[in-house]
């Protein structure tokens, strides 16, 4: 907030409400960023890209999860039924 | 919501909990403790537990802000509360915690000036608009909201207001974790981390635990798939025989924590040399009281305060849940006597209380429903 330098304006669900960004300061904050609040303050700053490896992650064991499953359908072993 | 929505989906625990149960030894039971309150709450609400095989059970632990003030605390409270002038203001979920002398809500009703405020700002602001009266906050949690009370000291410094005050008895979660290692009663497998104290202290004061005592720890963020996951990296390092500290949570827990906040931490509280913990009981070096240099906004300074000590009631086993040794289904006077609505000991209080998260979330049953089992 311009007349404030260590609060700033976030958007919470869809609330506007005040925090504050005080124990933030040595990160470099910009609008738009997404923030962890707790009782008023910021307290981490929400890293993008670690968020997406993790999603990264879960869909790729998901992934091999299905190969596995389609590959165990088609398969028979070599044993006819 | 973003970083939300993305962790909740239901396909992806199902994954995540078959390769939880490929991991799993024959005939080897797995036991983790999940040390954050928060983690409890996701725990139940979501049914987690049935997403998990059998042989692994998931132990609750200390980390439940509320849940660890000891009764004679709270009578301290509010026998500042009750001096005159005083405004008592406090977090909502610690208005009904039942002291010795009943809670903060029953002393509202026989008189006290006692508010509930979201933040210590908010305590801020009642004292600068009552000049008049003497405004004190207690100031209750882990490393996770201690640098909020210590900024709001600051500021009172630094606006010079001479009427505002913290009853300081914020706790640190490493010193209960070392007494929970070292209790004869439990055997663990290894740790769910804290999340949000880890943004605050980070990874490495964990590593003690990995190192000497052989238990790996994950810290995790609080949605389903975090704890899934989490479970799923502690079961991998146990099978590949590594004991580490890991950060699932990387996304808000930084590996070196918050250095500002250690920093205001370090500025206006230092360690004391001993604090009563509910069920716990006296742990050294492992709360914090606030510095000399600050002892005019220091309430335990400012009040005579009786120093009340009290026994838990004697039905209450809220110790043993808090150590992970019972069930909250274990307690004898669980969802009988002991009700959110008239609760006989603090787990059955806050929303981050074991008792609480499984009256609350309907968790009777024993059997799981085996999610697992339809992936």
């Amino acid at each position: 907030m311009a007349d404030r330098a260590d609060f700033a304006m976030v958007s919470v669900a869809g609330v506007k409400r005040v925090v504050n960004i005080g124990l933030l300061e040595d990160e470099e904050l910009k609008a738009g960023d997404w923030i962890l609040i707790h009782v008023g303050f910021a307290l981490s700053k929400i890293d993008e890209e670690e968020a997406a490896h993790a999603i990264r992650m879960l869909e790729g064991m998901g992934q091999a999860y299905t190969d596995e499953l389609i590959a165990l359908a088609q398969s028979d072993l070599g044993v006819q039924p | 919501m973003r970083f939300v929505d993305e962790f909740r989906d239901a396909e992806k625990a199902r994954v995540l909990s078959a390769r939880i149960a490929e991991l799993c030894e024959p005939g080897r039971q797995y036991k983790f403790m999940e040390v954050c309150g928060g983690h409890t709450h996701t725990i139940y609400k979501h049914g987690l537990e049935d997403y998990l095989p059998e042989t692994v059970s998931l132990v609750h632990g200390p980390g439940c802000p509320v849940c660890v003030i000891p009764m004679g605390r709270l009578d301290d409270a509010i026998a500042i509360a009750e001096e005159p002038e005083v405004i008592m203001t406090s977090f909502g979920d610690m208005m009904r915690v039942p002291g010795g002398r009943g809670s903060f809500f029953d002393s509202n009703a026989a008189g006290a000036d006692i508010r509930m405020v979201y933040s210590p700002l908010d305590s801020l602001k009642i004292a600068r608009q009552n000049p008049d009266k003497r405004v004190v906050f207690m100031a209750i949690g882990f490393e996770t909201t201690a640098p909020s009370t210590a900024m709001t000291v600051l500021r009172a410094a630094a606006e010079g207001l001479s009427n505002f005050s913290i009853f300081c008895n914020h706790v640190t979660i490493i010193p209960a974790i070392k007494a929970i290692l070292d209790s004869p009663d439990l055997r663990l497998d290894g740790f769910i981390g804290p999340g949000h104290v880890s943004t605050v202290i980070g990874c490495r004061p964990y590593e003690f635990i990995a190192r000497e005592h052989g238990k790996p720890l994950v810290c995790a963020g609080f949605e389903p798939l975090d704890i899934l996951q989490s479970v799923y990296m502690l079961m991998r390092q146990l099978r590949e025989g590594r004991s580490e500290v890991e950060n699932q949570y990387a996304r808000v827990v930084p590996w070196n924590g918050n250095p500002k906040a250690l920093r205001v931490i370090g500025e206006t509280m230092e360690l004391r040399p001993w604090f009563e913990w509910r069920g716990l009981g006296f742990i050294s070096q492992s709360a914090l009281q606030v510095r000399e240099k600050y002892a005019a906004f220091d309430a335990e300074r400012i009040f005579s305060v009786p120093g009340v000590r009290v026994a838990d009631p004697k039905a209450c086993q809220c110790g043993e849940v808090l150590k992970g040794v019972l069930k909250p289904w274990e307690c004898k006077v669980f969802g009988t006597a002991c009700t959110p609505e008239t609760p006989i000991g603090t787990c059955m209080v806050s929303s981050e209380g074991a008792c609480a998260a499984y009256y609350n979330f309907g968790r009777f049953t024993r059997e799981r429903v085996k999610e697992a089992t339809r992936a």
